[in-house]
């Protein structure tokens, strides 16, 4: 096995790509946590997408529903903390009332903010892609304005943060799965949340009367209309629970990864999470391997700062400038939105406002 | 003028021109009032929380500074004209895009490779004679702003990737770049931080003032030329043609491919041509972390003045006097300057829901937003 190895590490040019594999399997447990923690609000972003895009509704504002979320969940969390004192957290994820209070303030703006979007898209029938976009200038005005008059002048304010699940040695030592069951649920709730969400949501879409009403809502309004489903109040229900999905993406932002928030921290995850549902084929499965795939670059990036590759890899490793990794993450996410448009296709009636008894 | 409810538009356009200009800026300016009066709202509210006790005069205050320092002196003034120069490239470079159904929301990415283009070639030529240096380096700048609005431009025309998400992924890959680009080929030896080097000769002269710079003349000569573009050239039909109608378009022989290519070349030149003159012009070097909110900026200039030149210019001009004002605001008046990216917003909000500015106001004027169908429709690949 090693002499195999080693026979393929030295064959030329090609051998750095058997190094690169050697090196992911090698280093792949110790990654595997933060790997998975990369891609939960992405893919929690995404689930946002579904639900409003599943029913007709395109909405560019997730990044600017996650930002809103996240600064809730921050400055509800540390007025709580500020206002209760020192408490000890509980054994359960070191849960304090705090980052309770900020969980929640974190999924009420989410839907407080889907409930803009869909009044803006759906009643008043504005742009969709406008709306959201309103929604993301709004978002990042809003939340940089607070943050200056709030937080910046109490430098002291904290808001706690979520402790990851502490799994039995033998769960972790177990061959073989050991690794990615560590991989999933070393973590603080939130992530650990988005596995069962997305089955969840992927069962609830395919499986239940809610779901192919929503599908029939999303591809052909006017059919579902004439079967007695009401299309406005559907397509406000779903945007509404969707913003539950970018309130929680919000939230482990600032609760479970950070601990602090910062202007603009979403950092384009937002928009990742749109291509995430587009290169997932509108399905909440698809959505979670196309944000595990995103975030693959990023954990390469870590893999690579914490445990440096040594040889041949190790040199090809150094010689690429560090804004690569940077860029990676994008231009991944870049290349596969332009390879999987056009074989993915879109709910029909995305976009499109519906205008009860119009003529199409 | 009408829209898909058929709501009354035509009497205002009988009025001749003055019912006209009402027709159109109505809403706007109904939306730019109201926008104030709820950002007087949030002034009023943040100063029950910073200081626990309702202070009705701060939101008077707060204007009466934000007004000063916008239009109180000439300085102000030229403080205005400065900060609204690069808002009426942006403008009219995402107008150009909506005329033709695409919505660029790269600007930040084509401003920041426009404006290291520019700054690395103008550091290059700094002892070259001064009109073959800016020239270089305008030039730089408006060709890289170019190729970098042409990326999302080819990949929509020949994969169908909605521009909305591959602009926004360029964005950051940009940011990535330049920082790639100024801490090595571009990086100026003898400083304590990465930038690029002096421009010396390249620089834009002053012309008026003390900060005043040529690009300020660009930007003013960029709107009617966009507008001439636009409105009177066979290329500027076609780009209209594609946007109202991409079949159509396609079935009276023009070439929507080769059309989305060029709009968003050309939105990303004028993109170029900001970042380039607030480098040439105002900063003369160019930082790693160089931030800027153009691209969101843009969107909203380009939306108020509902994609139309004229309208860009006026409200470019509006909100440079915001943020040229926002300054004195924040001494005066404590309030942070970012609210101007919260009334920036809230103008938004009342032009999309233009449905309820026009009940408050009782304006029976056409709506309050450009038609947008083709970029929503092309969502996800599909209406080419």
């Amino acid at each position: 096995m090693n002499e195999l190895a080693s026979f393929l590490y030295s064959i030329p040019v090609l051998g750095v790509v058997f190094q690169l594999v050697g090196y992911l399997v090698a280093t792949m447990p110790d990654i595997a946590p933060i790997y998975v923690a990369l891609a939960a609000p992405i893919a929690l972003g995404a689930l946002c997408g579904i639900m409003n895009e599943r029913s007709g509704v395109v909405n560019i504002g997730i990044e600017g529903m996650m930002l809103s979320s996240a600064f809730a969940a921050f400055l509800a969390a540390a007025l709580v903390a500020q206002a209760m004192g020192p408490t000890s957290p509980s054994p359960v994820f070191g849960t304090t009332v705090a980052i309770l209070v900020g969980l929640v303030a974190a999924i009420a703006v989410g839907m407080l903010v889907s409930v803009l979007h869909a009044w803006l898209s759906i009643s008043i029938r504005a742009d969709q892609i406008i709306s959201g976009t309103i929604i993301n200038i709004l978002a990042f005005g809003l939340t940089g304005y607070l943050n200056r008059l709030l937080i910046t002048p109490n430098p002291r304010l904290g808001a706690g943060i979520f402790q990851p699940l502490v799994l039995p040695d033998f769960l972790v030592d177990l061959p073989m799965v050991g690794w990615m069951i560590k991989g999933f649920f070393a973590h603080g709730p939130i992530a650990i949340s988005v596995l069962f969400l997305v089955t969840f949501l992927q069962l609830w879409l395919f499986r239940s009367r809610w779901g192919l009403r929503t599908r029939a809502v999303g591809e052909h309004p006017k059919a579902a209309e004439t079967v007695g489903i009401d299309v406005i109040k559907l397509r406000y229900r779903n945007v509404i629970l969707g913003g539950i999905f970018a309130g929680l993406a919000g939230a482990y932002l600032t609760l479970e990864q950070s601990g602090s928030f910062q202007n603009n921290m979403t950092g384009g995850r937002g928009f990742i999470a749109l291509a995430a549902v587009i290169f997932g084929r509108w399905t909440p499965l698809g959505a979670f391997g196309a944000a595990l795939l995103f975030s693959a670059s990023e954990a390469l990036r870590v893999a690579i700062s914490l445990n440096r590759p040594t040889g041949e890899l190790g040199d090809v490793v150094r010689a690429i400038p560090p804004e690569f990794y940077t860029a990676l993450p994008y231009v991944v996410t870049l290349v596969v939105l332009v390879a999987a448009v056009g074989r993915s296709v879109a709910p029909a009636a995305v976009g499109k406002p519906y205008v009860r008894e119009a003529r199409t | 003028m009408t829209d898909s409810d058929g709501r009354p538009a035509e009497r205002f356009w009988r009025r001749g021109r003055s019912g006209q200009v009402f027709a159109i800026a109505a809403v706007p300016v109904a939306s730019v009032f109201l926008a104030l009066v709820v950002a007087a709202l949030i002034i009023l509210a943040s100063s029950v929380i910073t200081t626990g006790s309702i202070d009705w005069a701060l939101p008077f205050v707060a204007y009466g500074a934000l007004l000063q320092g916008a239009f109180g002196s000439e300085s102000a003034i030229l403080a205005t004209i400065l900060q609204a120069t690069p808002l009426v490239l942006g403008g009219l470079a995402v107008g150009i895009g909506f005329k033709a159904g695409l919505f660029n929301i790269g600007g930040y990415g084509q401003f920041l490779l426009g404006a290291t283009a520019a700054a690395g070639v103008g550091a290059a030529l700094a002892t070259a004679p001064a009109p073959i240096a800016i020239t270089a380096a305008l030039g730089a700048g408006m060709l890289a702003g170019a190729a970098w609005g042409w990326i999302p431009g080819a990949l929509k025309a020949w994969s169908g990737a909605h521009e909305v998400v591959t602009t926004i992924m360029l964005n950051s890959i940009a940011a990535a770049l330049i920082g790639f680009l100024i801490l090595g080929p571009l990086l100026a030896p003898g400083f304590s931080f990465g930038r690029t080097g002096d421009l010396g000769n390249s620089a834009l002269p002053i012309i008026l003032g003390d900060n005043i710079h040529l690009g300020v003349l660009l930007a003013v000569a960029a709107v009617p030329a966009v507008w001439w573009l636009l409105y009177r050239s066979t290329l500027g039909f076609e780009i209209r043609s594609v946007g109202a109608n991409p079949s159509a378009a396609r079935y009276a022989g023009m070439r929507p491919r080769f059309l989305i290519m060029l709009t968003m070349s050309l939105s990303g030149l004028l993109f170029g041509i900001a970042g380039s003159t607030e480098i040439l012009g105002v900063s003369h070097f160019i930082i790693p972390s160089y931030g800027t909110s153009i691209g969101f900026d843009a969107i909203a200039v380009a939306l108020l003045g509902r994609s139309h030149p004229f309208g860009i210019a006026a409200s470019a001009l509006l909100f440079g006097a915001l943020r040229a004002g926002a300054g004195l605001m924040q001494v005066l008046a404590e309030i942070p300057v970012e609210i101007v990216d919260v009334i920036q917003a809230i103008i938004l909000l009342f032009l999309a829901a233009d449905v309820v500015v026009r009940h408050l106001f009782r304006i029976r004027a056409a709506g309050g937003l450009a038609d947008l169908k083709t970029v929503t429709s092309s969502y996800a690949g599909r209406a080419r």
